[in-house]
């Protein structure tokens, strides 16, 4: 069986698909060919921003810090301001720049202090680990039952095939914790724990990745929990308290958009099957299949890393995120030539319809009506409910080259 | 090869140190960033993460070259070794174009400045930005000297220098260099200097080496301008310099002139006394195992001895390699790996992944391997 049975393009012959595979190609190399220095200017545009914001957001809090007591509106809002200006720059460092940058978008540019190679992000998890968690594992294998440890993040019951357990009731709890705590899980992301706890893992390899995840960490809880209320004096404990509002609303942000970007009702889920011999042009297929957008203005794209383009994305992952908002035009067209999905929505909708998913789905299969999320009105696929392990490298595929950089060895988490 | 975090750290002066200290403590306040990545935005150069320099001038030497006067930023340590290059990038429609170039400048942190001179090449885009279209002011990166066409310590008592064209310049560095530290350890060495130019008029530094040689009677310029006198063939060597054989020689130039020294050097049965300039990395020859280096989409393979990096393996073969600062800045020469091992100079990290991207110039095999290109 290939992806090719999947009943939403088994209207298309393989030729048909090939065409697709090859116009999506097409569209690839004009963008490739056409990033020009108004590009550079952007990516440069948002590093500033981000970096004026991070600057800004201390130099806040450290004048709401040590104003007079009795000036409380003034400390009141100089803490509020920082808070939030804070939250913004993590928010921005960690989507919009980071999550993009180490994708390769910006290597093009050849500047060794832009590239996928050396960029250390503002979050928990060192960025080497990111790059095989996110980049390889989750972009190649993208909602393959099994192979995409981004199905829940080993946390969450997301698919109907995936088999149901007791655990899976307390759902909605685990739910809140990952939206509240997201920046650690991501940086557990990687580990695997559930390969730890069947003791798969490498044990060498795991002290390496715990080493490199405690150095990032620790410095990460040192900057924000120690140094800079440290340096706030009389306000340690309002700056402790504003850093604290900071992480977690980049935390409940970026889990939100995240959850947008594969859970909403029309994102698929593929088996190993489905991607067995699996083509360049079906590997395009899958990834349309699989990504949900969300529609919103221009600040809204950039505040989520321009992942309300998560289908461009998929398809392109190394291509520059300004790009998407032109490449997607070109997406629409040929989805609506070929009479494939474009599973688009408002971001309220999307994140609704992932977390109804999430709910039901904390119950056995037969408690819940099967129509009532991921399919709408069609069909269920006849899949079996299996026990899905994780895979581990040794047993998924190599790494396609389209994915943009990925190294393990050429990034070290020393920041 | 200068790794600059090494450099850093065998930094010997107790300033250094306590700057350093200074650093790693604002580093607590700026992790996962650096504190230059901030201070970069009130002054371009006051970061040291990676090299910048300014445009402070360009001074046109001929009609077809110029050289640029460079004021690099913070990090930089002005020691590098006369005949040694830097690598410059400079941004070209959003990506940065790179490439080395001899500093023209001595070693010596007087004035803070460093220059580096370039002939626009036929067909050099680049090069002619460089010497066209760079604005005193603008911002350029730079990559820390390197590269072993340098004089030793104290110099030989006999010198010839075989200069062709924009060859000069690494050349012009070590006599400047000579000149101006002769008689504080060492007297100045007897030096000839060949140099051919098709005119008088494109013949970079001409004024300047006529000048030197009148104020110092040990050195003597040979200038030849071959629209007139025809190519200097070595066989001329004899009767313009007839104790050729009792001096090292350096030689710097076109690739077939450098070709023919070589053979004939070796004909005199003196290969040891001919000093080359080759644009490449200091790589032991005791690195990585070698092996063959197979190029899958031009079809192309090359064997590696232990030492050779895949972009110079690639290059012996004929593979149009991509390559930029050769010192693993810049990224130009980054391909994929499709399979086999490659262990990088600078640190020996290990690639072995499939599809790993690896930077050519700084990357040598652990036997066979295939990039993709």
């Amino acid at each position: 069986m290939a992806i090719a049975d999947v009943k939403e393009y088994t209207h298309l012959s393989a030729e048909q698909v090939e065409e697709l595979g090859a116009k999506l190609d097409a569209v690839r190399a004009r963008v490739e060919a056409s990033r020009n220095a108004a590009d550079a200017a952007y990516i440069h545009r948002m590093i500033k921003l981000q970096r004026g914001l991070a600057f800004g957001a201390r130099v806040a809090m450290l004048a709401g810090s040590y104003a007079p007591k009795e000036r409380k509106l003034f400390r009141r809002g100089a803490m509020v301001t920082g808070s939030a200006m804070l939250g913004a720059a993590k928010i921005l460092e960690n989507m919009e720049i980071g999550h993009n940058v180490m994708h390769g978008q910006w290597d093009w540019m050849n500047d060794p202090e832009i590239h996928s190679s050396t960029w250390e992000w503002d979050t928990a998890q060192p960025a080497e680990q990111w790059k095989h968690s996110h980049n390889y594992v989750h972009h190649q294998f993208t909602n393959v039952l099994g192979f995409d440890n981004d199905i829940g993040y080993g946390i969450l019951r997301m698919a109907r095939e995936q088999k149901w357990s007791p655990v899976n009731l307390g759902q909605p709890v685990y739910n809140a914790l990952l939206a509240t705590l997201f920046q650690w899980g991501v940086a557990l992301h990687d580990l695997d724990i559930e390969r730890i706890r069947k003791l798969e893992k490498d044990p060498k390899e795991m002290k390496r990745q715990l080493r490199q995840i405690l150095r990032k960490g620790r410095n990460q809880v040192l900057k924000d929990y120690v140094v800079y209320p440290a340096l706030s004096g009389p306000g340690w404990k309002q700056t402790l308290q504003a850093n604290v509002v900071s992480n977690l609303t980049r935390n409940v942000w970026s889990y939100v958009i995240i959850f947008c970007g594969h859970f909403p009702d029309g994102a698929l889920h593929f088996t190993e099957e489905e991607v067995e011999d699996e083509t360049r042009a079906e590997w395009y297929l899958r990834q349309m299949l699989g990504s949900a957008n969300f529609e919103g203005g221009r600040a809204l794209h950039i505040a989520s890393g321009s992942l309300g383009y998560q289908i461009e994305h998929h398809l392109f992952p190394d291509l520059p995120s300004n790009r998407y908002p032109e490449i997607s035009v070109d997406v629409k067209r040929l989805c609506a030539e070929y009479g494939i999905p474009y599973t688009i929505g408002p971001l309220y909708k999307q994140y609704g319809q992932a977390l109804r998913t999430i709910t039901l789905l904390s119950l056995p299969n037969s408690w819940t009506d099967h129509a009532s999320e991921k399919y709408g009105d069609q069909a269920v696929p006849t899949a079996e409910v299996a026990d899905r392990r994780r895979r581990s490298d040794s047993e998924r595929p190599h790494r396609r080259s389209e994915l943009g950089g990925w190294s393990r060895a050429g990034a070290r988490a020393e920041a | 090869m200068a790794v600059r975090s090494a450099v850093r750290e065998l930094d010997p002066t107790k300033q250094h140190r306590d700057w350093h200290a200074v650093r790693s403590l604002a580093d607590k306040l700026t992790t996962p960033l650096h504190p230059d990545d901030y201070l970069r935005y009130v002054n371009p150069l006051w970061t040291s993460r990676e090299f910048r320099g300014r445009i402070e001038s360009v001074v046109r030497e001929t009609e077809d070259a110029a050289t640029l006067v460079i004021r690099p930023g913070w990090g930089w340590r002005f020691d590098h070794q006369a005949g040694q290059y830097v690598g410059i990038g400079v941004p070209v429609e959003g990506r940065y174009q790179w490439r080395s170039y001899s500093l023209t400048s001595t070693p010596r942190r007087r004035g803070r400045r460093i220059t580096i001179t370039i002939r626009a090449m036929p067909e050099g885009l680049l090069s002619d930005h460089l010497i066209n279209g760079l604005e005193p002011g603008t911002i350029v990166r730079l990559a820390a000297p390197a590269g072993d066409f340098v004089l030793p310590d104290p110099p030989p008592a006999k010198i010839l220098f075989l200069v062709g064209g924009s060859g000069i310049t690494p050349v012009m560095a070590m006599l400047k260099t000579l000149t101006r530290r002769a008689g504080q350890h060492w007297p100045l060495p007897d030096v000839t200097l060949v140099y051919s130019s098709p005119t008088p008029d494109r013949m970079i530094f001409r004024e300047r080496l006529e000048q030197l040689a009148a104020e110092h009677e040990a050195v003597t310029f040979h200038p030849v301008f071959t629209d007139e006198a025809g190519m200097f063939t070595l066989d001329r060597l004899d009767e313009a310099v007839p104790d050729w054989r009792d001096r090292q020689t350096w030689a710097c130039g076109p690739g077939p002139m450098l070709d023919a020294a070589t053979e004939h050097w070796e004909a005199a049965g003196l290969p040891d006394a001919l000093h080359l300039e080759r644009f490449s990395l200091e790589v032991g020859d005791d690195v990585g195992e070698g092996g063959t280096v197979s190029f899958r989409d031009s079809h192309k393979e090359a064997e590696a001895e232990p030492g050779t990096t895949v972009l110079e393996a690639g290059e012996s073969a004929g593979v149009g390699m991509p390559f930029g600062c050769r010192m693993g800045i810049c990224h130009t020469c980054t391909l994929t790996l499709v399979s086999g091992s490659v262990t990088d100079v600078r640190n020996g990290d290990r690639y072995d992944q499939p599809n790993e991207q690896i930077q050519t110039c700084v990357t040598v095999p652990n036997g066979d391997c295939t990039v993709a290109i």
